[in-house]
């Protein structure tokens, strides 16, 4: 058996935490893209367009993000749709975020009073304008403390890309632990290195929410 | 293994998936049960002023809303042994479900004793009623009507991160959905179904929980 000493597992962490941090890039800004999409189709003036939205928020906040990875990954070979860990996790991962980056904006727009809508209308912008112009970027100012806030929840849920074989911080804590059978000390520091990638993102949250009540 | 939608395994697969859903809902009644029993000591405890319970209860909090939840669950299962704690699965996963409804809802329970204002408090206590009392039958109630729908939410949330636990072997509905695609070859279906249980799971806990608090906290809440 190899010897390995604290700084060598700690080592090993840090290196594939480096997997978790890109992974978590990648969603963010996956989930940022087709958020917007949703956010936009929650807004929409057609019915059956804020239902077929309504629905799939619906049915991304209400199954368990494991379950979706394991559809992606394991479900989509049966069509013959040969996928990587990589490209499920980024995936599975930006569905996820859409869905909940999709609501917190929404919930930001319908804060804004009507008079704003109104006061682009008698401007003579059209709906799109008023959005760009007037609506967003007021709804995205008041939703930063919760935006930053899923950032947090995306970076933990990461850790589920581990189980499809993705070599992230949990995947290589596993093997570590089959090699030193120190799992105490390997899903320890596992812990705190998440800790210290989160811990700053939830009081930047809290900071920015504190601020905004503030007005 | 191509082709079209095959549900056949459904006749001999419905008795397990039925099982473990049932797995799945007695691990969230636990959790729940005993994560709001921290939650209100917890909270308590945040709003007091006993300085060094303010404090354990504020890294208990963070710790646990700053790391994943399967970390937890392999830090329980797996690295308590080496302190001489043996968990069965099980306990496992209800431990760790139940560190996490209770680090969230007691973040949730604290700021609801913070919305509810100073005036309730002294005028209970100027009743003559004992601080234990103005806390439980004033103040509490009070609270748990104005959190409510986060707490719901929560219970939903930490029903749907069970599902996790299906990788430390526990009998619950992932985990029996892994059984049954690795014997049908039909993993698409297989989570598919098991998605929409967990769908249909959680908008009846949604509904049961709307309905208790109309019923038992007050009216005009969903």
């Amino acid at each position: 058996m190899i010897e390995f000493t604290l700084w060598d597992i700690l080592r090993n962490l840090l290196f594939a935490a480096r997997w978790t941090v890109l992974l978590s890039i990648a969603a963010f800004i996956g989930g940022t893209i087709v958020g917007l999409g949703v956010l936009f189709a929650r807004i929409s003036e057609r019915k059956w367009v804020w239902k077929a939205a309504h629905w799939y928020i619906e049915v991304f906040q209400g199954t368990p993000l494991l379950l979706q990875l394991f559809l992606i990954f394991f479900g989509l070979p049966q069509f013959g749709l040969r996928i990587e860990p990589w490209t499920a996790a980024v995936l599975g991962l930006t569905l996820y975020a859409s869905a909940y980056l999709g609501e917190i904006w929404r919930s930001g727009v319908e804060a804004l009073p009507q008079g704003q809508w109104d006061a682009g209308t008698s401007l003579g912008l059209k709906r799109w304008q008023e959005l760009r112009l007037v609506i967003l970027p007021q709804a995205f100012r008041i939703t930063t403390g919760p935006t930053v806030g899923f950032l947090v929840q995306l970076i933990k849920s990461t850790a589920l890309a581990s189980i499809l074989g993705f070599e992230e911080l949990v995947r290589t804590a596993d093997a570590l632990n089959n090699a030193t059978f120190q799992p105490f000390r390997v899903y320890g520091l596992v812990a705190i290195i998440y800790f210290v990638m989160c811990f700053p993102l939830t009081r930047y949250a809290l900071w920015l929410e504190k601020r905004q009540a503030k007005y | 293994m191509n082709g079209a939608f095959d549900f056949g395994w459904l006749a001999t697969g419905s008795r397990a998936l039925l099982e473990g859903a049932g797995m799945t809902v007695m691990l969230t009644v636990t959790s729940t049960i005993l994560g709001m029993i921290i939650s209100v000591f917890g909270a308590a405890a945040r709003r007091g002023h006993i300085r060094w319970l303010q404090a354990l209860v504020g890294v208990y909090v963070e710790a646990i809303r700053n790391t994943p939840f399967i970390v937890q669950l392999f830090f329980i299962y797996f690295g308590l042994p080496s302190l001489g704690v043996n968990l069965n699965p099980v306990w496992a996963g209800i431990i760790a479900m139940t560190l996490n409804v209770g680090a969230y809802a007691t973040e949730i329970v604290a700021a609801g004793l913070g919305a509810i204002g100073d005036g309730q408090r002294e005028a209970a206590q100027a009743l003559g009623l004992k601080p234990r009392v103005v806390f439980f039958k004033v103040i509490l109630p009070q609270a748990m009507a104005v959190i409510f729908p986060a707490l719901a939410s929560q219970v939903v949330m930490t029903m749907l991160d069970s599902a996790v636990i299906s990788q430390i072997s526990v009998r619950e509905l992932t985990m029996h959905a892994n059984l049954i695609q690795s014997q049908t070859f039909r993993p698409f279906e297989t989570f598919a179904i098991v998605a929409a249980i967990y769908l249909l799971l959680a908008i009846a806990v949604r509904r049961l929980l709307g309905f208790c608090a109309r019923r038992y906290v007050g009216p005009g809440l969903s």
